[in-house]
């Protein structure tokens, strides 16, 4: 899964996606994901990132990185063709 | 950088943890500034932790702020008795009926007032005399008001039938009951509940009045209303107060004698929100003031001579205990609906929380988080596709285990809940001192199957 | 040059095809002749067009909508105040009233900020529903009405009606209906969406007129301006209006200002039959959109407004230009979505 090159993120966590015109708020872990996920880091590593730099669990991690993931595919953030 | 604290290096190895949220921005929809009172977080009720309260007790957890109810009712004394002589309250025993809240508000000073001889017993056992328990209702046995006969506890007549046999009883046991009828009116709000009691308008009140005095057999000594529940119009209230000292004030010129009492009945609304009303109940609906003022106006304006003035009853139940109850719960898991919406499942559902059928109650977080919320919808633990707490609620992002706060719950839920799929959870008071106690045990299997009764042929099987 | 400097907070930003009176409020205040104005606007959605307009509106923040409640309103305008020290606030949406004036009497104790309201009374006083007794009690004319509470009450309705019917929701939305199966239908459909009761009201035939009216709350009308709509939208907005000369009009806005000390701003919306009677079809209890018409035919009731709320006395007008129109327009701004970002994420721009 990689986020569409054309996405813009900027510090304050606002997302637009210049090819629909939509735009987003992420929470400051989601902005990092985001930011990690644009750079084309493997996704293991941004979780492992997760779990060194907070205090959550592996199970945590895991379950809410597949959510956010899923909704970024869902918002139309990712590549359509790269699975 | 220069110096590093032992606590900053402790926060440098590991951040607060967070789910990684993602929202669009959807014009027309106000999501995170200036919300924070929506869920701000609500840590301690009475000053007792609420994770503390759900490690001792168990989840969920109904808790009861005995603070809370004398401050409410010492509120509603003052509006009521700075602007009206003589005032008693009855607690409503079916708006909860355990007998810790029972008594909190017997301590206080009110009587009791029920609608079944099941009711009628608690109070009794409760201590309170007789003379002193309301008697409401259509549904009174035999049984029943051979008791408030002869503990001569006011019986309110609710139709025809009754004041026919209760006249009969009276004979059989050569008492004179004290009573009171029991009357419905138009007093603006609809729908009318016609069904209660003898009507104003078409004159049945009149007639059973008259059937009372003339019979005599029965002491007629209150008149006695109740317009409606979740009242959102005082002016209504103030109508019927009306309507009420018309009719006593009838039968002073006719038969030349003074009733002892108005009992307005209750209905006052509590803070609680609606669902589809636009404003916050908090905000909008009427205070004890508001109700107080429209009817002790009505009645002294009246037309009452000076010693005459009525005994005011007012049987309040909802708006003197809602706020005081507390349903505190544990999050069970998160899910993402198919269309993209958050779910979140919470251990209470609809079971033991029946008002969230009419109200959007206010739910706080039990601990900190960032000011990030997230549109979620609330389901209940039950596998039924009615459990659902709140339709559509924006709250932080809640993780499994994580705890909430539901507000307002105090009125109804421990009377209608239901022993549904799950038991029923344990209720707490807190008391003055900030004190938990537990008043009602949490079910137990055996509280349920010791009065199930098994035929001998079913008692066993082979799979 | 304008010497008193004021900061003055205001709603309504919604400058769109059925526009929030927050823009024509705001040229009326920066035209004033003794005040320095600057204004703090407050938004509800990011794409409010006043949010853009930094020749009018120095700043703009976003506040929770009404339904968030009085708690989480009044904790965002303690921050706002805390930047902009704001001296007077002018809501300007009818759904945001209920709040701020029971929020009046604290913003006004705490922050400091002052305003000019209807009291709760008149507010309520004039809901759709009550229009009947309002009208009898400050002695107007309102075509008659009824609540019903279901579809088997319209059968009898000819008793006390004739038909077209306008068949009206509590707070919103009215279809006229010509026949009782469409009286019921309208009926189904409102209360579908608003809830009960529906209001059965007498359709009225003549020209629609309207007033903006300015009340200093001791019976006194300060300013009043009545006007025709030219052209009308079909959200049924004015997108053209004059102003008309019209005494019978003028008496009956000061009559019933008179008898309700109406407090503030009100748009009387008033049907003028053929026989020259006037009914009163609705009072909407704030300033309308068109108020500039008002400024413009020589009556700044949006100064007129804020000098009230500053606790001055202010002389009622005895003069407007007759014959003076307006004519709405619509204009594309162009924005950068840098300001659309800072007002999304940051809640003030």
């Amino acid at each position: 899964m990689k986020i569409k090159k054309n996405i813009a993120l900027s510090d304050t966590g606002f997302v637009f996606n210049p090819s629909t015109g939509d735009s987003f708020s992420v929470n400051p872990i989601g902005l990092e994901i985001l930011r990690k996920l644009k750079d084309n880091e493997p996704h293991e590593k941004i979780k492992k990132h997760l779990l060194d730099s907070y205090s959550t669990d592996a199970d945590s991690v895991e379950k809410d990185f597949y959510d956010f993931t899923k909704m970024l595919e869902q918002l139309q953030l990712t590549e359509a063709d790269a699975k | 950088m220069s110096s590093v604290s032992p606590c900053d290096i402790y926060i440098m190895k590991k951040l607060q943890y967070e789910r990684p949220l993602i929202q669009r921005l959807n014009t027309g929809l106000m999501n995170k500034f200036g919300m924070r009172t929506e869920y701000a977080p609500v840590s301690h009720i009475d000053d007792v932790s609420v994770k503390k309260l759900l490690a001792d007790f168990g989840s969920p957890l109904f808790v009861i702020s005995e603070k809370t109810i004398r401050n409410t009712y010492k509120e509603v004394n003052r509006a009521f008795k700075t602007r009206y002589p003589k005032v008693q309250f009855a607690w409503s025993y079916k708006t909860n009926y355990i007998n810790a809240v029972c008594n909190v508000f017997h301590q206080e000073g009110s009587w009791g007032e029920v609608v079944s001889g099941f009711e009628y017993q608690k109070a009794i056992q409760n201590g309170v005399p007789g003379n002193k328990v309301i008697f409401n209702g259509p549904d009174k046995t035999d049984e029943d008001l051979t008791a408030a006969i002869k503990n001569n506890s006011p019986i309110h007549i609710d139709h025809l039938d009754e004041l026919y046999r209760l006249t009969e009883l009276a004979e059989e046991l050569k008492a004179r009951p004290n009573v009171a009828i029991r009357v419905n009116m138009d007093t603006g709000i609809y729908p009318i509940w016609d069904r209660f009691g003898f009507n104003y308008e078409n004159g049945q009140a009149w007639d059973a009045i008259n059937k009372i005095i003339l019979a005599d057999k029965l002491e007629l000594i209150g008149l006695h209303c109740h317009i409606g529940t979740f009242m959102l119009s005082p002016s209504a209230y103030g109508i019927a107060a009306g309507k009420m000292s018309d009719l006593a004030l009838g039968i002073k010129r006719k038969f030349k004698r003074d009733i002892q009492y108005i009992d307005m009945g209750g209905g006052f609304a509590s803070k609680n929100t609606l669902k589809g009303s636009y404003l916050q109940g908090a905000d909008s609906n009427p205070n004890f003031d508001q109700f107080a003022e429209a009817i002790t106006t009505a009645i002294l304006n009246a037309g009452f001579g000076k010693d005459e003035l009525p005994l005011l009853i007012l049987e309040t139940g909802r708006a003197l205990i809602d706020e005081a109850g507390f349903l505190l719960g544990t999050v069970i898991s998160n899910k993402r609906l198919s269309d993209g919406r958050r779910a979140t499942i919470m251990d209470f559902g609809v079971n033991i929380m029946f008002t969230s059928f009419w109200y959007d109650h206010k739910i706080s977080p039990a601990q900190e988080f960032s000011n990030y919320t997230e549109d979620c919808v609330l389901y209940g633990p039950l596998c039924m596709n009615i459990d659902v707490i709140r339709e559509n609620v924006t709250l932080p992002p809640l993780k499994k285990d994580d705890q909430v706060v539901v507000h307002n719950v105090g009125a109804y839920n421990m009377t209608q809940w239901m022993q549904f799929i799950s038991l029923r959870p344990a209720v707490v008071m807190i008391d003055i001192q900030s004190k938990p106690h537990l008043i009602r045990k949490r079910e137990t299997l055996s509280s349920i199957e010791s009065s199930e009764v098994m035929p001998e042929y079913l008692a066993k099987f082979k799979l | 040059m304008p010497s008193k400097k004021v900061t003055v907070a205001v709603t309504g930003l919604n400058n769109v095809d059925s526009p929030g009176p927050g823009i024509p409020v705001i040229r009326g205040l920066l035209d004033s002749k003794e005040y320095d104005v600057r204004i703090i606007g407050l938004s509800y959605d990011a794409l409010e067009p006043g949010i853009y307009m930094h020749e009018l509106v120095a700043k703009t923040y976003q506040i929770p909508l009404p339904s968030a409640g009085i708690a989480s309103i009044m904790e965002r305008l303690k921050h706002i105040n805390s930047v902009e020290k704001i001296d007077v606030i002018i809501p300007n949406f009818d759904a945001e009233l209920y709040n701020f004036i029971k929020m009046a009497p604290v913003l006004e104790k705490e922050l400091g900020i002052k305003s000019f309201l209807p009291t709760m009374e008149q507010f309520e006083e004039r809901h759709k529903a009550n229009l009947s007794d309002f009208g009898e009690k400050y002695g107007i004319k309102v075509p008659k009405s009824k609540m019903i509470f279901s579809t088997a009450e319209i059968a009898s309705l000819t008793k006390d009606f004739t038909y077209p019917l306008v068949v009206k929701g509590k707070f919103y939305d009215a279809s006229v209906a010509y026949s009782p199966e469409q009286a019921a239908q309208y009926f189904n459909k409102i209360s579908a969406k608003w809830g009960l009761p529906i209001i059965i009201q007498q359709f009225t035939y003549g020209t629609e007129v309207n007033v903006t009216a300015l009340g200093d709350g001791n019976g006194n009308t300060i300013g009043a301006v009545p006007m025709r709509k030219q052209v009308i939208t079909d959200k049924g907005k004015a997108w053209a209006g004059i102003t008309l000369e019209d005494e019978e009009l003028l008496n009956i806005t000061r009559k019933l200002i008179r008898n309700s000390k109406w407090r503030g701003p009100c748009e009387l919306e008033m049907i003028k039959t053929n026989d020259g009677e006037y009914f009163l079809i609705e009072i909407n209890p704030r300033t309308p959109a068109w108020i500039y018409l008002a400024v413009g035919a020589g009556q700044n009731h949006p100064e007129a407004l804020l000098k009230m709320a500053l606790g001055e006395k202010v002389k009622p007008f005895e003069h407007y230009d007759i014959g003076k129109m307006f004519i709405r327009y619509s204009y594309d701004m162009i924005c950068d979505l840098k300001e659309f970002e800072t007002i999304s994420t940051l809640g003030e721009l």
